[in-house]
């Protein structure tokens, strides 16, 4: 059982940490995992792209996936940006932070920016929407919710690490299937 | 323990592990996790140890050559034209024999500015009498680095562990750390022969004479090849302790193969899993993937000279063939391919391909891959 994803976000959101939170919250639920930052000349609001493997088994490819059995979209705005059906294999799934999913294909989505803004999870202006995102995520790969929040606890600290877990947990309950 | 860590911070984990006494580095993308995580844990009191911050690669290198002759164990870590910076220190710390551990965290060398992997500038060690060692994830980092402590104090020689930037530096990946307390009963405390002491004082470095310098230099060749079965019984003891066996090189599915291919670092993964895509198909095909540079694995590629083999190389010396393609060729006869140079993306299904030319016979002998 390998499955691999392409979790796309703009700089500053947080997608690398969010693909370190999900591999632990794997390795807690007995599962193998990686997280690959594309690292390039990114900065704040530019494109950035993470790989990310779970599976049963050690994990022993390190390339970059070319198409995700899963594509996280941090951002509606990314759409406009990149072609999500050129990297998804071709029964593969789309986790969406929108108000909506995508037509045409398998698509989960969940409202991570309202959640981020509910919780005042705000950093220069933009909401944080990378924890949200991960509970979504987890929800949809069948990851324990408590091995997601256990990870969480172990990325944060103090204030950071409630509003953080709070934001995985709502998520991870609010996450939907779009049949669109 | 099994968590998730990226490359670096295993190393930094092993260094910790190691009961490294002083570290002295340069920040340089993507070696700088290695250090500040090591810097971090020495503020937190969780780690006992100096760490000395400097202006240079070189600067690093030297402070280092001076803690390892006074006897402690000592640590850097650079990459790329850091490496290239402190190049001169290198042979230094080499030729005065002694022992110490740098991450080479192996990243193209400019210009056009590249932070990404290529194997050129770890490779300009391999004259220098270091230990070359290449990790092919981040447990082998941890691991590799662990031993590389006790490899090079016993036979006093340098140790230069190569991780290959982002593809392992900044995975995050399962790697299963160990305790304390076994790492201490493999690795016991550092101690030498000598050591510089102000209550006892001789030198260092001084000007020798040709004849003497020359011997030296042929102990030290000598206990370059000593090296070999060093490596391998370490490996081993480190296999009945942790439960992961290490040696000069990794054998997947060589002994009945036709075809061999032979490379190092972290693609080896994506290879090893081409391999059974052709191995299914019932094309007789294996990897051997180098894990030592330094000290070089000629008995163990001299054994597979009755099969077809073919290096695959990151690195690449101008005007000859790929390094790899050089080193194994002259051992055996093989096909060089040169390929993911400066960082470019090397997969499994690239593999595949060129594993199916290679056995196809359509590989000249040297191929770019691009």
């Amino acid at each position: 059982m390998l499955k691999e994803g392409i979790i796309l976000c703009l700089g500053g959101q947080g997608g690398v940490t969010a693909g370190r939170i999900l591999a632990l919250a794997c390795v807690k639920d007995g599962l193998y995992a990686q997280a690959i930052p594309h690292f390039g000349a990114e900065r704040r609001g530019a494109l950035v792209k993470n790989y990310f493997r779970l599976s049963d088994k050690p994990i022993r490819r390190h390339s970059p996936a070319k198409r995700g059995d899963f594509v996280v979209v941090f951002a509606e705005k990314i759409l406009n940006l990149i072609d999500v059906k050129e990297i998804l294999k071709e029964d593969g799934l789309v986790i969406l932070n929108s108000k909506r999913g995508l037509n045409g294909l398998k698509c989960y989505y969940v409202n991570a920016s309202e959640i981020a803004l509910r919780l005042n999870l705000v950093s220069a202006g933009w909401p944080i929407v990378n924890t949200a995102m991960v509970g979504a995520i987890a929800r949809v790969l069948n990851l324990s919710l408590d091995s997601v929040l256990s990870a969480v606890e172990d990325t944060f600290g103090g204030r950071l690490e409630d509003i953080n877990k709070k934001a995985v947990e709502i998520a991870y309950g609010e996450v939907k299937s779009w049949s669109g | 323990m099994k968590t998730i860590l990226t490359g670096n911070h295993a190393v930094a984990y092993a260094v910790k592990l190691s009961r490294v006494k002083v570290v002295s580095a340069y920040p340089i993308t993507p070696q700088t996790t290695i250090v500040e995580k090591i810097a971090e844990m020495i503020a937190k009191g969780e780690m006992d140890a100096e760490f000395v911050n400097v202006e240079s690669e070189h600067s690093a290198l030297s402070v280092v050559y001076g803690s390892a002759l006074a006897g402690l164990r000592s640590f850097t870590a650079t990459s790329s034209h850091g490496l290239l910076y402190m190049y001169e220190m290198c042979w230094w710390v080499s030729n005065s024999r002694l022992p110490l551990v740098m991450a080479v965290v192996t990243r193209t060398i400019g210009p056009p500015w590249n932070i990404h992997t290529d194997h050129t500038d770890l490779m300009t060690l391999r004259d220098s009498g270091w230990i070359i060692a290449m990790a092919e994830n981040a447990q082998e980092a941890l691991d590799l680095t662990i031993q590389s402590f006790k490899i090079s104090e016993s036979l006093n020689l340098p140790f230069a562990v190569g991780l290959d930037a982002f593809v392992v530096s900044h995975t995050a990946e399962v790697v299963d750390v160990p305790d304390q307390e076994t790492v201490d009963e493999f690795l016991p405390e550092r101690k030498q022969a000598y050591r510089v002491d102000p209550n006892d004082v001789f030198a260092v470095g001084n000007i020798a004479d040709n004849l003497e310098t020359m011997r030296m230099r042929r102990e030290m060749a000598l206990d370059m090849e000593k090296a070999k079965g060093v490596i391998d019984e370490v490996g081993r003891e480190f296999g009945e302790i942790f439960g992961r066996r290490y040696g000069l090189v990794e054998e997947y599915m060589v002994d009945d193969a036709e075809y061999i291919v032979v490379m190092t670092g972290a693609w080896s993964g994506d290879a090893k899993e081409a391999v059974d895509i052709l191995r299914k198909r019932g094309i007789q095909i294996g990897l051997l993937k180098l894990r030592y540079i330094r000290p070089f694995p000629r008995e163990v590629i001299e054994r597979f000279d009755d099969r077809k083999i073919l290096v695959v190389d990151r690195s690449f010396s101008m005007g000859h063939r790929g390094t790899l393609g050089i080193e194994v060729g002259n051992v055996v006869d093989c096909k060089n391919v040169v390929a993911g140079l400066c960082g470019v993306d090397v997969g499994f299904e690239d593999f595949k391909e060129m594993f199916e030319r290679f056995v196809r016979g359509e590989l000249g002998e040297v191929e770019w891959w691009i």
